[in-house]
């Protein structure tokens, strides 16, 4: 992980003090609402729908153990509502949806969660309760373990998201997490770039396989070797979810990396003149890049050259500062346990060993094959927790449970997680030999769901419930499914599937880049789902990023679980010997599936009309 | 930066206004020894990158100054972009402006009043 100097420790100091001043002049007054909400937004304060949430960030997705007891501490001691707010939303929530999905009966008098802490599809922690007026002790408390909420909301350049493999993976050409830090430190309240027409997101792969969805991005990085064997990065620009799904353009074949922040100062400073700001729907990139396309390439070419030959390249990254940075990211050393073992096991032993452990114990053998991957280091092995389990909510943890989730990173991983875009945790430094002590010790924790990229590993933003842009919930929907779909054996038949939830077009819940979308929709002021079909988010399984295409007119929420029952048992009627959802979906086309979802209507009335509308 | 709490109406040729998106590459800076560039909102940022150009790309030497929607919680990156004027915003208390400025002793990037990036 990135080791913070004394300069950066006082920054985000600094920051936390300078958020405090904000809050105290804002409640004295000298601040109104509308000139403080853009500064508490770029600190990560939000106002949603009936409290106060905050996203602290996780920059590329890493955390330490001590910051996640320190994010345990805050879900523990600041994440709770009055009780008069709480009865308040609660008596709210349970007046929405006349027609629940059976499975979520209940879920309006349920409580929603509090003291819970909620990985985000770009890597980072929200927190749903926390009382404006504790903002200021929280960010001192995250202060505390260099976190912050910076540019975490606002229309500015947000966190830099990575692959949640960064530095581990063995399909990698070069580590991306130096490049994301130098490039969160550049971006890092940039005087220029903070008030932007939109919010600005980039993301960097390092491997050949794209773990991060970089298509889906304002700009996607990937770290690449030429011809002559030099690193650099392929450069897209103009990809994004929301109203207008776009994948981003190739703006760069290769641009040598020392030049990386001069490049994204042209692209910045030329959307920064010329993004649309009339219209917040807009004013996203990836609609600058759709309408102007070359011209706006030649534009960012040009004044690239500029920076470079006129302002002198101020930012082109020394070596040194490559080298400076890249040696916090060296791998953790092995374990003293290990080292010291006069006669370590060979790895023939240890695969042995595991083999019989997995023979013994059917679900162990589940979790070895579904949330077990390779490493550059044949010793070690990626192993994702899962946070995707019935009763609780996609990405939700606990203050228990994190600091659960910190003893075992500290035991099992050289204190060191990863959270992954689709909402799990990850330990990137687990010995082999220790995964079988992993495995118990997740299990007693309730994190070893063995069903990583399987229908249940859903992706879901946390929609009407919290949300106030949001146009329907999203929770009863993930929840209604995963109580459907518990067999393992089932699970497992059915196989990998992207299944994204989102309560609104705004896509923190990725909809459109899931194999099967699912998109709350607002119509006469009830809930209603419009489902997608074969969207990719440029992951090796799921092909070329993307968006999914619309099977119909929406759905009621009570039919979604049976809408999508009925896509999957048509995978299941067509599908060849060993085919996944996705290539079946590709090769016999979206009508049977389209025909199905629509016969699979009760309260809509069955629908004859198979014509796509992307608005209802 | 010096921050002044009204703009007296000065008549002077040697005065250049521009709106928020005029490049000011094309502007003629000849016998101009201040350009006013304009906030319409806070939140509309455009002006800041054309401060950096007149002061860096254009070598600028004189008064950059802002106007309209200007408020205190901007004026840190209103000076790195290379302003060193700004008129507060009618009704707004510079009490607290000096403060802003004493906050951080440094920043990562390279700015348009100080040329070196923390690594440089």
């Amino acid at each position: 992980m990135y080791q913070y100097t004394e300069f950066d420790r006082q920054f985000v100091q600094s920051r936390a003090a300078q958020h405090r001043d904000q809050l105290t002049r804002w409640q004295a007054g000298k601040l109104s609402d509308d000139e403080f909400r853009p500064l508490r937004l770029q600190n990560g304060w939000y106002v949603q729908r009936y409290a106060p949430m905050l996203r602290v960030a996780v920059p590329y997705g890493e955390l330490s153990s001590a910051q996640l007891r320190v994010l345990a501490t805050i879900a523990r001691d600041f994440d709770a509502p009055s009780a008069d707010l709480l009865q308040q939303a609660m008596a709210t929530q349970s007046q929405i949806g006349q027609h629940l999905p059976a499975g979520a009966v209940g879920h309006g008098s349920a409580p929603l969660p509090t003291h819970y802490a909620h990985f985000t599809t770009r890597q980072n922690v929200q927190f749903n309760w926390i009382p404006l007026d504790k903002s200021a002790d929280v960010m001192d408390l995250l202060a505390s373990v260099n976190m912050h909420g910076i540019q975490t909301s606002g229309n500015c350049i947000r966190n830099i998201t990575s692959d949640e493999r960064a530095g581990i993976a063995p399909d990698e050409v070069a580590d991306p997490r130096p490049f994301a830090e130098i490039m969160r430190q550049w971006s890092t309240l940039h005087p220029e770039f903070a008030f932007l027409p939109r919010k600005f997101k980039i993301a960097i792969i390092g491997a050949t396989e794209d773990r991060a969805a970089i298509g889906w991005h304002d700009v996607g990085l990937q770290v690449v070797k030429n011809e002559a064997g030099e690193l650099g990065f392929k450069i897209w620009v103009g990809g994004g979810m929301g109203r207008t799904p776009l994948i981003g353009s190739l703006i760069r074949e290769f641009l040598p990396w020392q030049q990386i922040l001069n490049y994204l100062e042209a692209i910045v400073r030329v959307y920064n003149r010329f993004g649309r700001r009339d219209n917040i729907y807009k004013a996203r990139i990836k609609i600058l890049v759709k309408a102007e396309g070359q011209r706006y390439f030649d534009e960012v070419e040009a004044e690239f050259k500029q920076i470079v030959e006129h302002d002198g390249g101020v930012h082109t990254i020394p070596e040194s500062e490559l080298a400076r940075i890249s040696a916090s990211f060296v791998p953790p050393p092995l374990k003293a346990a290990q080292q010291n073992q006069a006669n370590p096991p060979s790895a023939e032993a240890t695969e042995q060993a595991l083999r019989q452990a997995a023979d013994a114990e059917p679900l162990f053998a589940r979790w070895l094959a579904r949330n077990v991957a390779a490493h550059k280091n044949p010793a070690l092995r990626a192993v994702t927790l899962s946070f995707k389990r019935l009763g609780q909510y996609p990405g939700d943890a606990s203050a228990d449970q994190l600091n659960q989730l910190a003893d075992l990173v500290d035991r099992f991983s050289a204190g060191e997680a990863r959270v992954t875009h689709d909402q799990n945790i990850l330990l990137p430094w687990v010995a082999a030999a220790d995964l079988q002590a992993l495995y118990q010790a997740a299990k007693a924790a309730g994190l070893a769901s063995p069903n990583v990229h399987l229908l249940s590993d859903m992706i879901a933003c946390p929609g009407g419930d919290f949300c106030a842009l949001a146009n329907a919930r999203s929770l009863p929907i993930a929840q209604a499914i995963t109580e459907r779909y518990q067999d393992l054996d089932e699970l497992d038949d059915l196989g990998e599937i992207d299944l994204h939830i989102s309560g609104c077009i705004n896509s923190c819940g990725h909809h459109h880049s899931g194999h099967i979308g699912i998109l709350g929709v607002d119509k006469d002021g009830k809930e209603w789902y419009q489902v997608t079909l074969g969207g990719s988010d440029g992951s090796d399984l799921s092909g070329a990023a993307v968006p999914g295409k619309v099977v119909g007119p929406s759905f009621a929420s009570d039919e979604v679980p049976d809408v999508l029952e009925a896509i999957l048992n048509t995978y299941r009627d067509q599908r060849a010997h060993g085919e996944n959802f996705i290539s079946t979906l590709r090769r016999v086309g979206h009508e049977p599936f389209k025909t199905a979802a629509n016969g699979a209507r009760h309260s809509t009335g069955r629908s004859t009309t198979h014509s796509a509308s992307a608005s209802v | 930066m010096k921050i002044l709490t009204a703009n007296l109406p000065e008549p002077d040729a040697g005065v250049l206004s521009l709106p928020n998106d005029a490049d000011p590459r094309e502007a003629s800076l000849e016998g101009i020894h201040r350009v006013d560039l304009h906030f319409p909102k806070f939140t509309d940022g455009r002006a800041y990158s054309q401060a950096f150009w007149l002061r860096r790309r254009l070598g600028f030497k004189g008064e950059i100054r802002a106007t309209g929607d200007v408020l205190i919680d901007q004026l840190v990156q209103m000076s790195r972009c290379g302003f060193n004027v700004a008129v507060l915003k009618a009704g707004v208390d510079a009490t607290d402006a000096q403060a802003q400025f004493d906050r951080y002793a440094r920043f990562y990037q390279a700015d348009a009043s100080n040329p070196q990036a923390i690594f440089s």
